[in-house]
């Protein structure tokens, strides 16, 4: 016990948790007042996640919006009652003020893609509770909001700035920084705020950013309020945005327990998901669990379980398990996604799921899980499903296989591998692009897609799986060890790179929505100008930043 | 499906227990043996010809002769026995143990250097198909017969591989290869020298003598390969290349023999009285190595290759007799000479020696040819005849690397679009020296006897007297 425990705190040293709760939030402080919480902005600047730079100005870093996420997450669990929430800021004069540049300055470049990524994520869950779960969100600037911290309001569904002859929205980064607003910013101001171009224009090339009447003329906020009258203003329209949620009255939250996990060199352990890493071939096989039997029909069982209810259960400990590995593993270049149990008990699930959509819990639980599918959706790494006997990739869980970039099914002599569809898997799970993963198969062509949903329900053998296309290849017994050994040791000797623009560009098809710009044209282009000398090399914008010195340009356009 | 697998198919493989065989192979013999119907040699089915059959890969294995019909030849698979803990010799992976499993990585490459060898296979035969009718004599054609039923035991080796370690792809790939065809527009064989017709068996002997001398080289660097199954597939596969390159050594010896018988009786070296005798003259000769060398060099590709690099650095193929060569086996900074033309000159230069694999491996060739062709030239000598057959210039008559823009004569100079055009006919077979060929192949099956242009061997195969009847028309 001695010698695992020690390794578990060395292992878990130099990695990134993402475990957290309340109680030890450094940054972030949350407060309720009946169908109102608050969440306050108030960073502690010593308290970066990595040593080497101060979170000063009320910026952050990973290490907050972890604390954000998980305070959104309790949000949506513990507080049912909950119906409006307001971002404000603990600081004077200052709302937020971004990503901290010194960070960004200091990482690695994967350590940007990576922390970017979790930020738009985080950024699209309030989007997504705004739209599904009843949550409405109120930006409250009162003071400066600059850069990551205009990006964090324009996730909102409202922008309040407060008038106080000074503060301003803004995003300085192409002016200061020399890189694009890349957390969703740029894309929001034109697809959510619907900002004039041309008024977009001036507003990313200026840094000291617009406030005033102007502000809400081009619609970069809602309305902008005097100090005096900010926090009644504030208290008004939080209670208006209320009004029109119907987040439940009077129900009792469910305790988001920690999440319980062994971590070794192996990998990461949890009840129902398991992610193993074989670190010679760079993969890492992701298994998710069935449970024995379905424990939980009606609302009430359900909530009695709380944490412990297998799909919420579930979908948090792939949660961790899929950040772990994106945070922490960064050579793991295959994720081996197999499931584990009875498809018949993973199918009356989704049948409970399905009956009680409308409950408050059941709504959050597929919340979860659609933002969780969502995750593995973006992930840059190669994604292959092993369907095999013994596997249980029906309904909800066979969205795992449908994320794959491939799925290999076998066909084995007795007959007894199967896949099968629920209800979950006609719509609602969809994917970032707004459609369910098999219509987005299919690129929304309704004849597959229909066939395939015309088969919820029935178990599926490898060849009917194969004619409805849901699987890429069906190899027998007597080729399935070395097709599924070769295919992925030919994916792991591919450039990394490449495979990531790759699976990005292949993910998503055909059609667009804002959050497919968010995570495609605008961190394709984020990315790319962040390898690029005119922000990170040595006279760089990026790495000049708060030197005095002037960035040197190289002046080529690209 | 009742095929019993050991008796039927010779094999040192387990094919009894190895299902994921036994299952490729339920499909790829029958459209075999469909193939060897339809594309091997012309009217052969009946006959009962005395052949050699491997039955095991011990010596004594080796000395099975019976008379059977082709389409009944028992095609084995055969694996030169492993070598314990065997090491990748060479490459990035030097000191490696060998693989034992194709490494995803290079599938498609091994795929590829597996099938373009596996098509030469039953590329020859579908080139010698017609050589039965012009036969000179039954030993000569039980020789040919043996060659093709080889070099389909070849294919089946090739076809092993592709079954046992490429799954899926493999079996399309083992297919692909009886559905091409030597000379044909639409679905050609891979390589240009094996679309090329063997009319006569003159080309028949040069053919065997120079080309199977490549599939020799070939075999002999990928029986270095880290790829442990293919490297004991290709050992296996020399010792009957062997065989192949005596028939066309001695095929050629015997014409240039029975010239020499013919000259001397008539004391003339003019090719006119020499024809009207009914013998190749050696100018003839002299004029068709010239092609087969060149034809075939340019089977081993550009002189400089970043494939063949990669190749070897991958431990793919490695050089001829790679073991005994005394250097570090990586080339990381070794350098070999080349020639390269420049203007209307040709020069030598030195280059990364990783990048000219596949000169140096034509050079290792080119030196055993010329072995081969000094023991040729022995045979002049005996009959008090002073000539020689020279063999030309790398650089003549090439289609593929530095000299395939540019006309080289035999002796090495380079030479004027004109001069080229004025002189090949004294370089190359004539379109009136292959009719004059053509016009000598009439068919002798009578047991013992000869065709007038070639000397009988000196010995029988596995000591039968002259007279032996080596093939059986029924
Ligand atoms: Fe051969
Ligand atoms: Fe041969």
């Amino acid at each position: 016990m001695e010698a695992a425990a020690s390794t578990e705190a060395r292992v878990a040293d130099d990695r990134v948790d993402y475990r957290t709760d309340p109680s030890h939030y450094k940054h972030w402080r949350l407060a309720f007042d009946g169908e109102v919480a608050t969440l306050t902005l108030d960073i502690d600047e010593d308290g970066g996640i990595r040593p080497g730079y101060k979170l000063k100005l009320n910026s952050y870093d990973l290490g907050v919006d972890i604390e954000l996420h998980d305070a959104l997450q309790r949000i949506r669990f513990e507080h049912p009652e909950v119906r409006s929430v307001v971002f404000t800021s603990g600081k004077p004069k200052i709302f937020c003020s971004g990503a901290n540049i010194y960070m960004l300055g200091l990482s690695s470049h994967a350590w940007k893609v990576n922390f970017c990524k979790f930020t738009n994520e985080t950024r699209n869950g309030i989007e997504d509770a705004s739209q599904n779960s009843g949550l409405k969100f109120i930006a409250a600037c009162n003071g400066t909001t600059a850069g990551g911290g205009y990006e964090l309001a324009l996730a909102c569904d409202e922008i309040v700035l407060v008038d106080d002859r000074n503060s301003s929205v803004s995003l300085p980064e192409v002016p200061l920084l020399g890189v694009l607003p890349g957390t969703g910013g740029l894309t929001r101001v034109t697809d959510k705020r619907k900002v004039r171009r041309d008024h977009a224009d001036i507003f990313c090339t200026i840094s000291e950013g617009v406030r005033g009447k102007r502000a809400v003329e081009w619609k970069l906020v809602d309305d902008v309020v005097r100090a005096q009258k900010f926090d009644e203003h504030i208290r008004d329209r939080a209670a208006a945005l209320a009004a029109g949620s119907d987040r439940p009255a009077g129900a009792r939250g469910v305790a988001l327990t920690p999440l319980q996990r062994s971590t070794d060199e192996a990998g990461y352990h949890y009840t129902y998901v398991d992610a193993t890493i074989d670190a010679d071939k760079r993969t890492v096989t992701l298994t998710v669990k069935s449970p024995a039997a379905v424990s939980a029909t009606t609302p009430d069982e359900m909530l009695a379980q709380g944490a412990n209810w297998w799909p919420l259960q579930m979908a948090r400990e792939l949660d961790d398990a899929i950040l772990n590995l994106r945070t922490n593993h960064l050579d793991i270049g295959l994720w081996l996604l197999r499931t584990e149990g009875d498809a018949r008990v993973v199918l009356d699930s989704d049948a409970t799921l399905v009956a009680h959509q409308d409950h408050w819990f059941v709504r959050e639980t597929i919340g979860m899980l659609r933002r969780t599918l969502s995750r593995i959706d973006v992930s840059s790494r190669s994604l292959y499903a092993l369907i095999e006997p013994g596997s249980c990739f029906a309904g909800t869980l066979l969205e795992l296989a449908l994320a794959g970039d491939r799925s290999y099914m076998l066909d084995d002599e007795n007959g007894s591998n199967r896949i099968a569809l629920s209800a979950m898997n006609t719509g609602m799970l969809p994917m970032v692009n707004g459609l369910s993963r098999i219509a987005s198969r299919f690129y929304d062509d309704p004849a597959p897609t229909q066939a395939a949903y015309a088969a919820v329900g029935e178990p599926l053998s490898p060849e009917q799986a194969m004619a409805l296309g849901l699987v890429t290849e069906i190899p027998d017994e007597l080729d399935w060890a070395d097709e599924v050994r070769i295919a992925q040791e030919e994916r792991a000797a591919l450039s990394p790179d490449a495979l990531t623009g790759l699976e990005a560009n292949l993910r998503f098809g055909i059609f667009e929505t804002m959050n497919t710009r968010i995570f495609g044209r605008l961190s394709a282009w984020q990315n790319w100008i962040f390898i690029r000398p005119n922000a990170v090399g040595e006279s760089g914008a990026l790495k000049l930043f708060g030197s005095g010195r002037k960035p040197q340009f190289d002046w080529n356009r690209v | 499906m009742a095929i019993n697998y050991s008796e039927r198919i010779p094999n040192n493989v387990d094919l009894s227990t190895n299902r994921t065989l036994q299952r490729a192979l339920e499909n790829w013999q029958p459209a075999f043996l469909d193939w060897w119907g339809e594309m091997g040699p012309d009217g052969s089915t009946d006959y009962d010809v005395y052949l050699r059959t491997a039955v095991s890969v011990d010596p004594a294995g080796w000395a099975h002769f019976e008379h059977v019909k082709m389409p009944d030849y028992r095609w084995g698979i055969f694996l030169t026995p492993p070598e314990q803990d065997r090491k990748v010799n060479f490459g990035d992976h030097k000191g490696e143990n060998a693989w034992q499993e194709v490494p995803g990585e290079y599938r498609s490459t091994l795929r590829r250097i597996i099938v373009t060898q596996g098509d030469t296979e039953p590329a020859s035969v579908e080139q010698q198909r017609h050589l039965g009718l012009t036969c000179p004599s039954l030993y000569d054609l039980r020789n040919l017969f043996q060659v093709n039923v080889e070099e389909g035991r070849h294919l089946w080796a090739m076809v092993y591989l592709l079954h046992a370690h490429f799954g899926r792809d493999g079996r399309e790939e083992g297919e692909a290869l009886l559905e091409r065809r030597s000379g044909d527009e639409d679905n050609p064989r891979i390589l240009t020298a094996f679309n090329e017709k063997t009319p006569d068996w003159l080309s028949f002997f040069m053919f065997t003598f120079f080309t199977d001398r490549d599939g020799k080289y070939q075999l002999a660097s990928l029986a270095e390969s880290a790829f442990d199954p293919l490297s004991r597939t290709c050992k296996f596969m020399l010792t009957e290349e062997a065989h192949h390159l005596f028939v066309g050594e001695s095929g050629v010896g015997r014409a240039i023999q029975r010239t020499c018988e013919v000259m001397k009786e008539l004391k003339t070296d003019d090719p006119a009285k020499l024809r009207a005798a009914g013998v190749i003259d050696l100018p003839t000769l002299q004029r068709y190595v010239n092609f087969h060398f060149s034809v075939t060099s340019d089977l081993y590709g550009a002189e400089i290759s970043s494939n063949a690099a990669t190749y070897y650095t991958t431990g793919l193929k490695g050089r001829f007799e790679e073991t005994k060569i005394d250097d570090d086996h990586k080339l990381g900074n070794a350098e070999y000479e080349v020639m390269d033309v420049a203007g209307d000159r040709i020069l030598t230069r030195h280059v990364a020696a990783l990048t000219a694999l596949n000169e140096r491996l034509r050079d290792d060739w080119v030196t055993d040819v010329q072995a081969g062709v000094d023991r040729w030239n022995r045979i002049p000598g005996k009959y008090g005849i002073d000539f020689k057959i020279v063999l030309p210039h790398k650089g003549f008559n090439r289609k593929i690397g530095m000299f395939a823009d540019v006309h080289v004569s035999p002796d090495g100079r380079m030479v004027s679009e004109a001069e080229w055009t004025h002189q090949h006919k004294h370089w190359l077979p004539t379109e009136e020296d292959r009719l004059f060929v053509h016009s000598l192949m009439g068919r002798c099956i009578e047991p013992g006897k000869f065709a007038n242009w070639i000397a009988p061997p000196s010995r029988g195969i596995n000591n039968q007297p002259a007279n032996f009847e080596y093939v059986r028309f029924n």
